[in-house]
């Protein structure tokens, strides 16, 4: 099937549109990132900075609490993905094969959860965490990272679980091996790039989210790197631009590099749990 | 941990097995996300309010009608519908076309890709930092490059009354496009191409193929990320937060900004939960839409 030189053009220009608009802001950040305050306040700010320099990311670790900020927001995001793979995965398994009425109820609640505006679950949740004392703490925070990080892992594990092969695990017991040693030996191997990949997914959910972390750490040493990097901005709306685009950069690596790492599985893992087998 | 079996062992110990598989996961979500969600729907029938010392008392449905009179809630309900209606419109059509595109045998193919993940990966506060710097009337890159273009001095795009929703859905769009093509990309992916091919030795159209060929395999993938889509636009926060934070004059005050607003600085826990049920009655209606429409389309496909 051979495409017109018009139309493959067209399609060209189609596509550096659509990268133009995807790639504009994010190099606009890194330039904010890298000028002096005499060129942000310049009345015709440039693409290059004409003096790059890295007092932007110093001014930014002196203004807030950045590196404690990292530090919560990778203990979360960390103790989340662990606990939420480690209790969806079992699940999971039970989902993708068998076919009972709880694993049919579980399927249904990953789709109603996704329903839920955030506002109703935390003002319960607020005064659950209260009554437990844990409110303005960070294990109260990953509390609720593994609570809503388990439907998304439960749907891509389901889908990892499915694309095992059966008959390997029958053609094990046949072998004279058990269930325990044929989930270990056979079926733990193939799931573990799956696994992972939850995990990391899980990870990067943790790390980036905002609306939770900023109902319920309240503490500056205890706030996470999405809410102290909006307290860069003031009451007036007015911000510190260099640091601010300084520390907003640095918060995203962590999430654009394991990201980079997982992107094929996570989209082969949506569709395959969204199949029915 | 004994059986699980992938198909017909014995179902009174087997399903023992399967229990104690699934108790880890199912406990805390029956704590902390079925319990609160019940919780939630309850104290919408209260006066709870927070830090108050006397005891919560039932108050029946008087939230609701209070609610029903709240001009400025659904002022704010009308622009979360805008909002979301408008993001998720504009993030398929853009998705599908650039979906299409990658589909294609292009030579930008590969960085085309590893690109346009960049928004999906990034955390949601950094996406509106980082377009609070492009809107920026003075230092932002839009009205430098306007200026440039002759297009006039520019504005304070995000103070705007009239450009600030503009502007926010412009963010949105961006924010969750990648989702949607990743999504999309795949689905074409698993459409046989001798299809598309055959169609096209037969002498039929791009136009005619799309309709024919792609779009019937294509749909249940669209239909399913597109009532996501809608639903998590609905619910969204984090952009406007800090993009604009509801302004100017509530131009962008989404629902749940709205709602937040009323339990975490007013303290009306039994007054926020209540508009939390609103909207998730409005989600629910979407999400039956788009169910009805899936099992009618599903006798076709």
């Amino acid at each position: 099937m051979r495409t017109r030189p018009a139309v493959r053009a067209g399609q060209y220009t189609a596509l550096l549109a659509y990268l133009a608009f995807l790639v504009f802001p994010s190099l606009w950040l890194l330039s904010v990132a890298f000028k002096p305050p005499r060129e942000l306040g310049s009345l015709h700010p440039t693409w290059i900075p004409k003096n790059p320099t890295l007092a932007n990311f110093r001014q930014a670790f002196d203004e807030q609490p950045l590196l404690h900020a990292a530090f919560n927001s990778l203990s979360a995001a960390l103790s989340a993905a662990v606990i939420a793979v480690a209790l969806a995965t079992p699940m999971a398994y039970v989902m993708a094969r068998r076919r009972t009425l709880l694993a049919r109820a579980a399927s249904g609640w990953v789709v109603v959860s996704q329903a839920f505006p955030f506002v109703l679950v935390i003002i319960p949740l607020f005064l659950v965490l209260k009554e437990l004392r844990l409110i303005d703490s960070v294990p109260g925070l990953v509390m609720v990272y593994v609570v809503w990080s388990l439907p998304f892992a439960l749907w891509m594990l389901v889908g990892y679980v499915r694309a095992v092969p059966v008959e390997l695990e029958e053609a094990a017991a046949i072998d004279g091996a058990g269930r325990l040693r044929t989930l270990v030996s056979v079926t733990a191997p193939l799931l573990a790039p799956g696994i992972v990949a939850t995990a990391l997914f899980a990870f990067i959910t943790a790390w980036n989210e905002f609306f939770f972390a900023l109902v319920l750490l309240k503490t500056p040493e205890k706030q996470t790197l999405p809410v102290v990097l909006t307290h860069f901005i003031g009451a007036e709306g007015a911000a510190d631009l260099g640091p601010l685009a300084a520390a907003a950069f640095l918060a995203t690596l962590p999430s654009l590099v394991v990201f980079a790492l997982i992107q094929r599985r996570i989209t082969g893992g949506m569709l395959a749990g969204a199949v029915k087998s | 941990m004994r059986p699980v079996s992938g198909g017909g062992a014995p179902h009174g110990v087997a399903d023992r097995g399967a229990w104690f598989l699934v108790l880890p996961a199912l406990l805390p979500i029956l704590v902390l996300s079925v319990g609160p969600l019940l919780y939630g729907i309850l104290l919408a029938f209260t006066d709870a309010q927070s830090g108050r010392t006397e005891p919560t008392r039932w108050i029946g449905a008087l939230n609701f009608s209070d609610l029903l009179r709240d001009t400025l809630f659904w002022e704010s309900f009308r622009i979360g519908l805008l909002w979301a209606v408008a993001v998720t419109a504009l993030q398929f059509l853009l998705a599908l076309g650039l979906a299409l595109l990658l589909d294609q045998d292009l030579r930008l193919r590969w960085p085309a890709r590893a690109l346009a993940i960049v928004p999906w990966a990034m955390p949601e506060v950094v996406v509106g930092v980082m377009w609070r710097l492009v809107y920026n009337p003075d230092a932002g890159i839009l009205n430098e490059t306007l200026h440039d273009l002759g297009l006039g001095d520019g504005r304070d795009w995000l103070s705007g009354l009239a450009t600030a929703l503009p502007a926010v859905i412009v963010v949105g769009v961006w924010a969750g496009m990648p989702q949607t093509t990743v999504t999309l990309l795949a689905g074409l992916q698993n459409t046989p191409p001798e299809l598309r091919e055959a169609a096209a030795v037969d002498g039929a159209g791009a136009w005619r193929r799309f309709r024919a060929v792609t779009w019937p395999a294509l749909r249940p993938v669209a239909l399913a990320i597109t009532a996501l889509d809608f639903i998590w636009n609905f619910n969204s926060f984090a952009l406007v937060y800090v993009l604009t934070n509801g302004g100017p004059g509530g131009r962008t005050r989404l629902p749940m900004l709205f709602a937040y607003e009323e339990a975490f600085r007013y303290g009306q826990f039994g007054y926020a939960a209540a508009m939390g049920c609103v909207m998730v009655a409005v989600v629910s209606v979407f999400l039956a839409l788009f169910l009805v429409g899936r099992i009618r389309g599903g006798d076709g496909a």
